[in-house]
């Protein structure tokens, strides 16, 4: 483990490059957690009532949005057809006659990834060829992470060979249910080491962890054993990603940064539907962490029907006309 | 700017809410606009006029009139013709009039927003989301006691006429704190806005006409502070109400000094933000957003001390600094805009000095870069670190974006930094650990606290401050008792027991007393300061004695005594109640001894001497009944939490007796305020002392601590007015009579009282008769034995 950090720098460091090496398990830090859930839910309530976007900036800001989803396909009913479909959506979210209204038609816009069950990966590693949109494999027995743990790993082994270079991990829930955290640490950091070169997602399944604390104690842990992006949800649970669980966890991020330097990727999962849901989430990123995580680098929305959404405010905002949901091209 | 830029530089960009219902407002009113007396518009009899601007742009945007002293006439005049029909009208009735405005204020209320960020320079994001909401919630509630006045508050009425002066932080909502609960309880009102912001109020008072308000019941007239002077000091109105700076505050009360006025006063402060080792971090740097970034800081209950714990202050402000650095300063009425303009470039020019004056004192000054708009009034959001108690910054209020840092070591050194201020309005608390924060809220010298949250308000919660932070409360039950006063007229009657009767004579079997009375200082029987000693005659002119002639420094030691004796306050109630019992027994026990004397003193009939003392031994009864039963409430304000309502006393009290009934208008007086926990400075009766002197040995002999009761002896409104120009006395109450020359002493304390904005209560003696329950004893001298604090606590995991 490389990153054995001296004792709380005061002063943010300046991002390293490359991957979070993570850093020793440190349970002291763990213990010190604090989350006031009244508070937190104070400034998720008023942090979207004090920053809005209009006209061109909300056009722009909605691109971006755009260029930051994981199109998501995880169903039962899921085929290579389907599939296929969905990567050709991923390649051109938005209609070219919108763009070019927008004055941005030279923009190169796709979405983020597209994430899909480890049968599937192969299917969209081909239709996505030479789009440079990565392929997301969700992994380790997915939703409920309980399969025997040499299957997870191997399951993880298994996406990045068919070519998947993103993989959204689950945690096990009880880890942190029980407070088991060097069990939490050591389940993610082997995790971990099975994506290889592929970014690691971790889910913490928010919606299981019962407090805001515990997705605060899952985060850090997460973020220690070596995630480079976490994971609100699944999109499985009965509650997913939230604003106030998106506040502590980038205010994680916020400290993990500057204990170790290294910058984590924030991913809300589940239950994002609306633009104006997703503008909520980008100027969360941007208050509580800045600029550079208003970037599909270090910012990923895990969505299925926020695309089209967006695709109508934009054609709003080009025609001036209120837009029909059957008018914009299916995924 | 092009999509192509922006998804680059990914920028806010404007937000501007439209104004243009405000501009065909203030364009219709081009003319300039008059003052509403008697439910319609007049000109201001004196032709001078000025002008409101926008403090964003400097643009002018209305014209008003300076109401003089014939036009604060005339509102008074319509305010007192409406309100016999006001309050006559019902609780019902007024309920549907207070029901009507809330609705009116949430009909309008983007264009009552847009106008507030107009002329008061606030960003439109707070207009909107929190001063008019508040505004309509303030009027639904107070409909609801409008409702309920008459079986909630059967024994009250309304106190007739009302002046009310405002400041220019919360135009709109101070209003609707002012307006509220007076004309729920019946009053009629005159209010003055402040000259800086009057238009919310002309507004206001439109859409009241449209309402159809009865004519007079709101007046608003416009002006300046000598408008505000002649309003609060007009004879025709009954109570003043004012929000404001402490100066002014004090004037106030040094100009209505013996008007026999209500008075109520919503001050300054200084408001520590405390934060312990174990507090949400994230969650405390937000809290001083809310805290001192909120309104530019030119808040009244502002968090502007931040006192973090010594082991994290420098992560705390690391993190403070970031959180400062993406704070936007700009156009008020753009909606992504936290910090909009300062009201005045005099308060501009305020801030400026006293900032400077915190480095040239030693405080490390930090500031963000920020955009800062080119023209208009604004100033940056300032962090001052290494700060000490001494430096100004850390005294006075500076009323804008600028917070003051210090660090303690223990829970203790905070309260003590906490409190080390002449103010006492509000505090916040950030811990996880409730044990610490509800240890520490009681401690605190502040009106409201507010544990792991900062500036909530709520029509349902009562606000207001300690100490010079002012008095009274706005909001909730206790700030309906503001606006009322107790339905029963006193029953005048002849004391019986008062010196000069021709059928008075002295008992025979009092042998003659040769001694004098000490002092009562510290629960020790001490000699006058001053070695001399003042005679007590019978009613025939028999000696009965002498007591010490207390002066200057008797009080200075008294005083100091009932500091000492703090312990009081924190015992439980159920131990205070044991002592007043106590002390009921053992002056029962005596019951002979003091008739007595009562008779030797006043040449009382055996009968009515001997019901004196049975009185006294009942009051003591009572307030022991009551030690342990006058509880707080807790508030259901809108949030996940409670607020509790606790009634605190108020620390030391200082007293003066009337010459009736001796013995029993001193138990009166003094067994309410220590039962509630107070320790009390006594000046008894000079006419008829002996009843006093002589209970010192009742206490001694009942478990009053030394210090709690302190009884001074001789010149009393001399005593008096020492007392209510000694700092650390918390309240003085002066029991005489109000139609002569003692009159004029009342006004003395109610004057001497202004320098530190004491609490004073002049209970008019000859109006009350000791011996009925109804007027001697009870809930009202409890409430005037406390203050209300509300505590905020909202929880969940």
């Amino acid at each position: 483990m490389s990153a054995q950090l001296e004792s709380l720098p005061l002063r943010k460091q300046p991002g390293r490059e490359g991957r979070n090496a993570g850093m020793a398990l440190d349970l002291d830090w763990i213990a010190g957690l604090q989350v006031n859930r009244s508070a937190v839910e104070r400034r998720t309530a008023t942090l979207v009532k004090r920053r809005t976007v209009k006209k061109a900036w909300q056009a722009a800001w909605l691109l971006k949005a755009v260029s930051c989803i994981d199109l998501t396909t995880l169903a039962g009913d899921d085929t290579p057809g389907r599939v296929r479909r969905l990567c050709a959506k991923a390649r051109q979210p938005v209609r070219r006659a919108v763009l070019e209204a927008l004055g941005a038609g030279d923009v190169s816009l796709t979405v983020g990834a597209v994430c899909v069950y480890h049968t599937m990966v192969e299917t969209a590693v081909a239709a996505l060829a030479g789009s440079g949109i990565p392929v997301a494999a969700v992994s380790t027995g997915f939703p409920a992470g309980l399969s025997p743990f040499d299957l997870r790993l191997r399951e993880i082994e298994a996406s990045v060979h068919a070519g998947a270079r993103e993989i959204d991990i689950v945690i096990t829930r009880g880890h942190v249910l029980t407070g088991d955290w060097p069990a939490l640490y050591d389940e993610v950091r082997a995790f971990r080491e099975a994506c290889g070169p592929a970014h690691m997602k971790t889910i913490l399944g928010t919606g299981d962890l019962g407090t805001l604390r515990n997705v605060a104690r899952a985060s850090v842990v997460c973020m220690m054993a070596g995630a480079d992006f976490i994971k609100t949800s699944t999109g499985k649970e009965s509650v997913n990603a939230t604003l106030p669980i998106s506040l502590v966890m980038t205010r994680m991020i916020r400290d993990y940064q500057t204990r170790s330097g290294h910058r984590i990727g924030f991913k809300p999962a589940g239950g994002i539907s609306t633009a104006k849901d997703a503008l909520a989430y980008l100027i969360l990123m941007k208050e509580e962490l800045g600029r550079d995580w208003l970037e599909p680098t270090l910012f990923r929305f895990g969505a299925s029907s926020l695309l089209t959404d967006i695709e109508r405010q934009l054609d709003h905002h080009t025609t001036g006309r209120y837009a029909a949901v059957y008018r914009q091209p299916m995924a | 700017m092009s999509i192509v830029e922006i998804l680059d530089t990914m920028d806010y960009g404007p937000a501007p809410e439209a104004r243009d219902h405000a501009d065909a407002w203030l364009a219709a009113h081009a003319d300039g606009f008059g003052l509403f007396v008697g439910g319609a518009w007049r000109p201001a009899k004196s032709a001078e006029r000025f002008e409101t601007r926008d403090p964003a742009t400097g643009t002018t945007l209305a014209t008003l009139a300076q109401a003089g002293k014939a036009d604060v006439d005339a509102a008074v005049r319509a305010a007192r013709a409406a309100q016999g029909g006001w309050a006559a009208l019902g609780g019902h009735g007024r309920a549907r009039h207070l029901y009507a405005l809330a609705r009116l204020v949430q009909k309008n209320s983007r264009l009552l927003a847009t106008l507030e960020t107009l002329d008061n320079g606030k960003p439109i994001r707070e207009t909107r989301d929190i001063d008019i909401p508040l505004v309509a919630r303030h009027f639904y509630h107070h409909a609801g006691w409008a409702q309920l006045m008459d079986s909630e508050f059967p024994d009250q009425r309304s106190l007739g006429v009302v002046g009310q002066v405002i400041p220019w932080n919360f135009p709109l909502l101070m209003l609707a704190w002012k307006v509220a609960p007076a004309l729920a309880a019946g009053n009629t009102v005159v209010l003055k806005p402040a000259e800086y912001t009057s238009l919310t109020a002309l507004l206001f008072a439109e859409l009241a006409q449209e309402a159809g308000l009865p004519p007079g019941v709101l007046n608003i007239i416009t002006g300046d502070g000598r408008s505000g002077e002649m309003l609060v000091a007009h004879t025709g109105i009954d109570k003043v109400a004012f929000t404001g700076s402490t100066e002014v505050g004090r004037r106030i009360r040094a100009a209505t000094a013996g008007q026999g006025k209500k008075l109520s006063l919503e001050l300054g402060g200084k408001s520590p933000f405390i934060v312990f080792d174990d507090a949400d971090m994230d969650s405390a740097v937000e809290g001083l957003v809310d805290a001192i970034w909120f309104n530019q800081g030119q808040v009244c209950c502002a968090g502007s001390r931040l006192l973090t714990h010594e082991g994290v202050a420098d992560r705390l402000y690391v993190k403070v600094r970031e959180r400062m650095a993406r704070l936007r300063v700009g156009n008020p009425m753009d909606k992504s805009v936290d910090i909009g303009a300062i009201v005045h470039p005099d308060q501009l020019r305020r801030i400026e000095t006293l900032v400077a004056q915190g480095v040239d004192e030693g405080a490390k000054l930090w500031q963000p870069q920020l955009d800062m708009p080119k023209s208009g009034c604004f100033y940056p959001p300032t962090l001052l670190t290494e700060v000490t108690p001494s430096a100004t910054v850390a005294q006075e209020e500076v009323f804008g974006p600028v917070l003051v840092a210090m660090t303690f070591r223990t829970p203790d050194e905070a309260v003590a930094l906490a409190n080390n201020s002449r103010y006492g309005l509000a505090a916040s608390i950030w811990t996880e650990n409730i044990n610490l924060a509800l240890d520490i809220a009681p401690k605190l010298k502040a009106g409201v606290v507010w544990v792991n949250s900062t500036n909530q308000f709520d029509a349902a919660c009562g606000f207001g401050g300690y100490r010079e932070s002012g008095f009274g409360r706005e909001g909730g039950r206790e700030g309906m008792y503001e606006y009322m006063t107790p339905a029963a007229q006193p029953k005048r009657r002849t004391a019986p027991a008062r010196g000069g009767r021709k059928t008075a004579t002295a008992p025979k079997n009092i042998p003659a007393v040769d001694r004098t009375a000490k002092l009562y200082i510290g629960g020790r029987q001490v000699r006058a300061d001053g070695g001399y000693s003042l005679p007590v005659t019978a009613v025939g002119g028999t000696s009965l004695g002498s007591v010490g002639e207390g002066n200057r420094k008797d009080i200075r030691d008294a005083v100091e005594a009932a500091r000492k004796a703090q312990a009081w306050s924190g015992a439980t109630a159920h131990a205070r109640a044991q002592v007043l019992y106590y002390v009921a027994e053992n002056l029962s026990a005596r019951t002979a001894e003091f008739r007595d004397r009562i008779r030797a003193m006043t040449g009382a009939t055996p009968k009515a001497a001997g019901r004196e003392v049975d009185a006294a031994v009942s009051r003591l009864f009572t307030y022991a009944a009551w030690a342990d039963k006058f509880d707080g409430a807790v508030h259901a304000p809108p949030l996940r939490g409670v607020t509790l309502a606790m009634n605190e006393p108020l620390g030391i009290v200082g007293m003066a007796c009337p010459d009736a009934h001796p013995l029993l208008a001193f138990v009166s007086l003094v067994a309410p305020a220590i039962a509630v926990g107070n320790r009390v400075v006594v000046i008894p009766s000079p006419r008829h002392p002996l009843s006093a002197t002589d209970f010192y040995q009742v206490l001694d002999t009942s478990d009053v601590p030394g210090g709690v009761v302190n009884v001074v002896t001789g010149a009393r409104d001399a005593l008096m007015q020492t007392l209510a120009e000694h700092d650390e006395v918390d309240a003085v109450w002066y029991a005489g009579p109000a139609a002569n020359a003692a009159a004029a002493n009342a006004a003395a304390v109610e004057h001497a009282s202004a320098g530190d904005i004491k609490q004073t209560w002049i209970i008019d003696s000859d109006g009350c008769d000791w011996l009925d329950p109804a007027c001697g004893e009870g809930r009202a001298f409890l409430r005037h034995a406390t203050q209300v604090k509300n505590i905020w606590i909202p929880y969940g995991e």
